[in-house]
Order: structure tokens, then sequence, then C-alpha cells
């Protein structure tokens, strides 16, 4: 379902917007509006959807028009054509009092200066949006207290903001979005600010509460490193336009333009690939029907040293090493139970590569890849060497 | 030039001041009535209290405002009581009534003008030449008006006094609301405030430290209004400088400056001290 619905949002700094428009829909640049008539297009005709619970990253660098984007879907910039559906209703012909209705219920934001009030206390802080909203003060209180339990921050409710550090106060920053339970989550930078450390404890931490939340997050960045890790889905924009919408897979695999290739160019690859994007169909045999000499066989014939044993239909049960199937046979044992090593390495679809070194260089034998109890591939070394060095990669899912 | 007559700004001018004077008299006259009920009020309520015990109570408040015990308390007492033993108590408390109540009115009318001003363009376009003109044009001229309409003694005074001392007050709550970061308002649209919420919960509070510079310096601007308008027969202390000159006695005439002095310093570090930041920022 989708949450927000974007459609042809623009908006034009200068005196005619309504001009600028119409030659923006005959199809004129950006700078060759910006000539003519002295007006700058911010965001150009920007069309997406967000689905309820998504992560959507809009990534671009300064100038871009990212930030103004932002600022458009909760109108702190009037946009000047196009609409913005949240919920099937069109923000962009709101008045004012349906507007700000919208504001206290639907949407809150995080800024990447933290914008918190420092003439309030932590807790005045995170309690400002039910505050307007006239909430009773036991309220307001309960619900701040619990937002800033949420992200950690509990015992420092009158603190003054700069007390605190700068990845705390984003932690008020963020208690204070999520005070009045919105649905959705505008974050403009809300990390660029903080040391990179904290950023990506900050990353995660993020990435944890949305797993019990599962808010709309809006979230603008001009770092890829961050857009990858932590979107579902993530919008390219450049000059105030969207060049590529999709997955981190996608957008690093399939990059649309040269200008998005250019910008995935130097992203750490090991974090966005994952054990799903590496392994390789297994060689199998099945512990109810096959013995050592079959096994021993397998082996051989494609020409590998080891084989994995499943159960009732590709049920990871555990694997046989050459050298030992091979001594089963000379000394003439029959089953197969006997000689099977049930601990194995395993890991998850998810597991990004820069998780698996670890696992795979400790490990004599492939890396089981599962899923639940099902065996769904295995990982050699050298396909994960190939997946950082070049394109190698399984474009299933 | 000598083909072009000349502009008859001065005929306009003394035009309309007789006009005002002989048809708006409804207007000048209750205030004329407010103000020197007002004034009057307050001179009387701090003469109510005898030279010793206000000494004292001064004292006190300080005290307690500053949390020293040396310092500015020290200074209250043997500059009021300077004041005294000089006799110079009744024209003290005159001169503080004419600055109390001016300051009071320009502040009252100045800051809602300011605020209205960083709220909007057009407004502080209409309103910073104004202002421009209350600060510059010597401050004689208007007494000449503020005769005619309100005849002579403290009204006027107060008028010229309002005139001359609120630009300060108007101009730093102005700056002190348009100088709020533009994060934190959009924080506050952002969550939802209106106009008045915004306005009471972030903007004022944050502006505060600067209006109340506005406030400060408005304040002395009313105090070097009173010899001015000792001229237009406001009493005070303005009243013994006045005086002072037109006799060429320069021991009296430093004596009262001195007077004023010290009332000038109280004034000063006391709103100074009610100005101390809870939070830095």
């Amino acid at each position: 379902m989708n949450k927000i619905e974007v459609r042809e949002l623009t908006k034009i700094f200068g005196k005619n917007p309504k001009q600028g428009i119409k030659l923006l829909k005959e199809g004129q640049s950006k700078d060759a509006i910006l000539e003519k008539t002295g007006m700058t297009v911010g965001v150009n005709r920007v069309s997406f959807d967000v689905k309820e619970g998504e992560v959507f990253v809009i990534m671009g660098l300064s100038g871009s028009g990212k930030s103004t984007l932002v600022r458009l879907i909760n109108r702190l910039i009037e946009p000047s054509h196009g609409s913005i559906l949240v919920d099937g209703e069109d923000l962009s012909k709101m008045d004012k009092k349906a507007l700000i209705e919208t504001r206290r219920k639907k949407m809150s934001m995080v800024f990447q200066n933290f914008g918190l009030f420092p003439h309030r206390t932590i807790i005045e802080n995170t309690g400002f949006g039910l505050e307007v909203q006239g909430a009773e003060k036991a309220e307001v209180e309960t619900q701040s207290k619990r937002a800033l339990k949420m992200v950690g921050l509990k015992g420092y409710e009158d603190q003054y903001p700069k007390q605190l550090s700068g990845g705390m106060q984003q932690r008020v920053g963020l208690a204070r979005a999520l005070a009045n339970d919105p649905d959705i989550l505008l974050m403009d930078e809300a990390f660029s600010a903080l040391d990179p450390l904290i950023r990506k404890d900050m990353q995660d931490e993020l990435l944890d509460l949305q797993q019990t939340m599962k808010k709309t997050i809006l979230f603008i960045t001009h770092d890829l490193d961050e857009a990858l890790k932590i979107g579902d889905r993530i919008a390219l924009m450049k000059d105030g336009v969207i060049v590529q919408i999709g997955t981190p897979e996608e957008i690093m695999i399939k990059p649309s333009d040269e200008y998005v290739e250019k910008f995935v160019e130097d992203v750490d690859r090991s974090k966005v690939f994952t054990a799903a994007h590496v392994m390789i169909r297994p060689e199998t045999i099945q512990i109810e029907k096959h013995g050592p000499r079959v096994a021993l066989q397998r082996m051989k014939q494609a020409g590998i040293s080891s084989v994995y044993v499943t159960k009732n239909n590709h049920e990871l049960y555990g694997i046989v090493t050459a050298e030992v199937a091979a001594q089963a046979v000379e000394n003439g044992v029959k089953d197969l139970e006997a000689i099977v090593i049930k601990d194995v390495p395993t890991v998850s679809m998810e597991t990004t590569l820069n998780d698996l070194f670890a696992v795979i260089y400790d490990s004599p034998i492939p890396v089981a890849v599962t899923e639940g109890k099902f065996l769904k591939g295995i990982i050699v070394r050298g396909a994960v060497l190939a997946a950082l060095a070049g394109n190698e990669v399984n474009l299933g899912e | 030039m000598n083909n072009i007559p000349q502009l008859p700004l001065v005929k306009w001018v003394d035009v309309a001041v007789s006009y005002l004077r002989s048809n708006a008299r409804w207007i000048f006259d209750p205030i004329s009535d407010f103000l020197d009920a007002f004034v009057n009020i307050i001179s009387d309520g701090l003469m109510i209290l005898p030279p010793l015990v206000f000494i004292a109570l001064m004292v006190i408040i300080t005290v307690i405002l500053t949390k020293k015990i040396w310092g500015l308390p020290v200074f209250v007492l043997l500059g009021l009581s300077l004041i005294w033993n000089l006799d110079f108590w009744e024209g003290t408390m005159l001169t503080l009534a004419l600055i109390l109540s001016s300051s009071m009115i320009a502040i009252v009318i100045g800051i809602p003008v300011g605020i209205w001003m960083a709220k909007n363009r057009t407004v502080e376009g209409i309103v910073k030449p104004i202002l421009d003109f209350m600060q510059t044009m010597p401050a004689f001229v208007y007494l000449i008006p503020a005769v005619s309409f309100f005849g002579i003694g403290m009204v006027p005074g107060i008028i010229a006094s309002v005139i001359f001392a609120m630009p300060p007050v108007v101009r730093l709550t102005n700056l002190g609301i348009r100088e709020v970061s533009t994060e934190l308002i959009e924080a506050s649209d952002a969550f939802g405030a209106t106009g008045w919420q915004k306005l009471y919960k972030v903007q004022l509070p944050l502006a505060k430290n600067t209006i109340m510079q506005g406030v400060n310096q408005t304040i002395m601007l009313a105090l070097s209004m009173v010899v001015i308008a000792s001229m237009i027969g406001a009493e005070g202390l303005g009243t013994e400088v006045y005086r002072a000159i037109g006799r060429n006695q320069a021991g009296q005439g430093f004596a009262s400056g001195i007077a004023i002095v010290i009332l000038a310093i109280i004034l000063d570090r006391l709103i100074q001290v009610l100005n101390k930041k809870k939070y830095s920022i």
C-alpha cells in the first residue's frame, strides 16, 4: 500500500513560477530557465511512491534539491506545482488548518542540525509536538518519557540540549519526532552532522527501532553508504530530478546512467551484497537414500572435496568430506549417518559479505546458506572475492 | 534654483499643528489626562516611602537579585544616600517616575510593533524609516508641538521621551525574532505549531535577551531626555541641571548631574542582572 504518493512535484524559486513550469513542460533545461528568466528550478516534476512501512531514501549531492524536496512534502516550502498525497489526501490543496492538523498527527521531522530548542529541557523538547496539539500535561510527560526511553535517553529529562553530545542531541531529535507517534518520519540528513562512529550507531539504532515501529520513513542523505545501508528503496537525485529509483541492489548492479554508475563506483560493495548474491547451487545427497559410495561418486563427478547432506527434501543435515567418504568405502561402512559432520558453518541469506568474511576465513569447507531449516546454497571463497571485484553476482529475487 | 518657488514646508507644518491643536482636542485631552494620572501614581508611589526605607528596600532587592553583598548593593547604598544627603531626593523620585512611565509606555508599544515588523516585511519597510526619523530628529524639535498639544509639565516630557526612547526596543525586538535560526522555525512549523504558538513558545523566549537589551537602551535613552524634558516643565533632576545652567552655578550643575549618573548606573546594572541567561546558546 502506498503511504505517500508524490506526483509532478515542482519547486521554482523566483518571481513567476507559472512561467517556469510552462518552460519545464516544453522541455527546457534547468540552466536554460535560469538564463532566460533568472528563476531557479529547485525540484523538477518529481514523482514517486513510498509504501507503508518502507524506508525510502532520497540521495543526492548538495544542490540536487533533496532538502527542498523533503520540505515540499510537509510544505515547509510551498510547492509551485504538483501534488503530495498522504493516505490519499492531497496536502498541496489543504488549507492552513488542515495542514497543521496533518503535521501534528501524521508526520514529524528530524533535522540535520537537530533543531532542538535551546531554552527548553530535553523533556520539554521531546514533548513539543504534543504540547502544541494541546495534549494534557500528564499525557505529554508520559509520552515524552516513553519516547526518550526508546532512544536510550532515560535520566536526561531535565538537562538542556547544549549539555548533551551531538549524538545524544540527535537522539532527542528522534525522540521528539516519535513522541506524537506519527505514521511518517521525515529525516533530513539526520545523521550527517555526527561523526562517523556515532553515525553508524545511530543508523543501526534506527534500523532496530524500525523493526518494531514499522513507520514510513523518508530519509534524505548525501552519503551513498548510508543510503544503501538503511534504504529499502533509494531515489537518486540530480539537478532537481530523480534519475533512478530502486532497491540498493538494483542501483548497484544496474545503474540507469553514467551519473549513477559514477556514484556507485566507490561504494563499499561488501556492505551491499549479501550471501544470496554470491551463493551457488550446492551438490547434495540425501541421508534417507544415499550412502558413502554415492557421496564419493558425486564428489568425483563434480570435482569437489565435500558434499552437503540433506533430509526431507532440502533440509540441511550435514556435510561429508571426500577423505572420510573414501575411508568409509574402504572399510565397508554402509551407513552415511556414521560419517556425516553435523556441525557446519551456516549463514542466512541476508548476511552481508562484510560479515561473511569472518565465517569463510575460518572454515575449511564451503559455508551453507540457510533459510530456516532449508539449505539454499553454499558459498565458496572464490565467489565472494569475485563479487567484491566485479559484477559476478546472482540477480534472483 | 531661483525659478523654483520655495516649498512651503514651514507653513504646512504650522497649519497642521494649529489645526490639530484646535480640532483634535478630543484625542489629546484624554491622552494628557491618562498620562498625567499615570505619572502621578508612580511618583506618589515612589515618594510614599521615607528615603531611609526606600534605600534599605533597594539594597535588599539588589542583594537578592545579584546574590552578592559587595559590589552593586554597596553602590546602591552609597549612591542613594549621597543623593539624599545632597537634598535631591524629591527630584530623583520625580525623574524616576518620568523615566519609568515613559519607558513603560515605549516598551508596551514598542515590543508589539517590533514583533509585527519581524513577521511582516511590508510593516518593516514602513516602520524602519519612521524609527530613523524618531531617532535623528533633534529632540528639541518635537518639544514644540508636544507643548502645543499637551501644554507644559510632565505630560509633554513623557511624550517626547517616549518618541525618543522607543526605537531601540522596536529595532531589537525585530532583530531578536529575525535572528532565531531557520531550523528552529522549521522545527516548530513541522510539528504543527500555529503562528501564536511559534511566537510564544519559540521566538519570544529565544529573542528575550536581545529584546531585553533593547529595553535597557530604551530606559537609558529615556533617562537622557530628562534634562531636555525639564525645559518644558517636567520636574525632577533635569530641572536642577537646567536651573544651574541658567544661573551659571557649576557646583549645583555638577551635583545634580552626579545624581543622574548614579540613577543611570543603578537602573542599567539592575536590568542587566534581570537579563541573565539560564541556558547557553
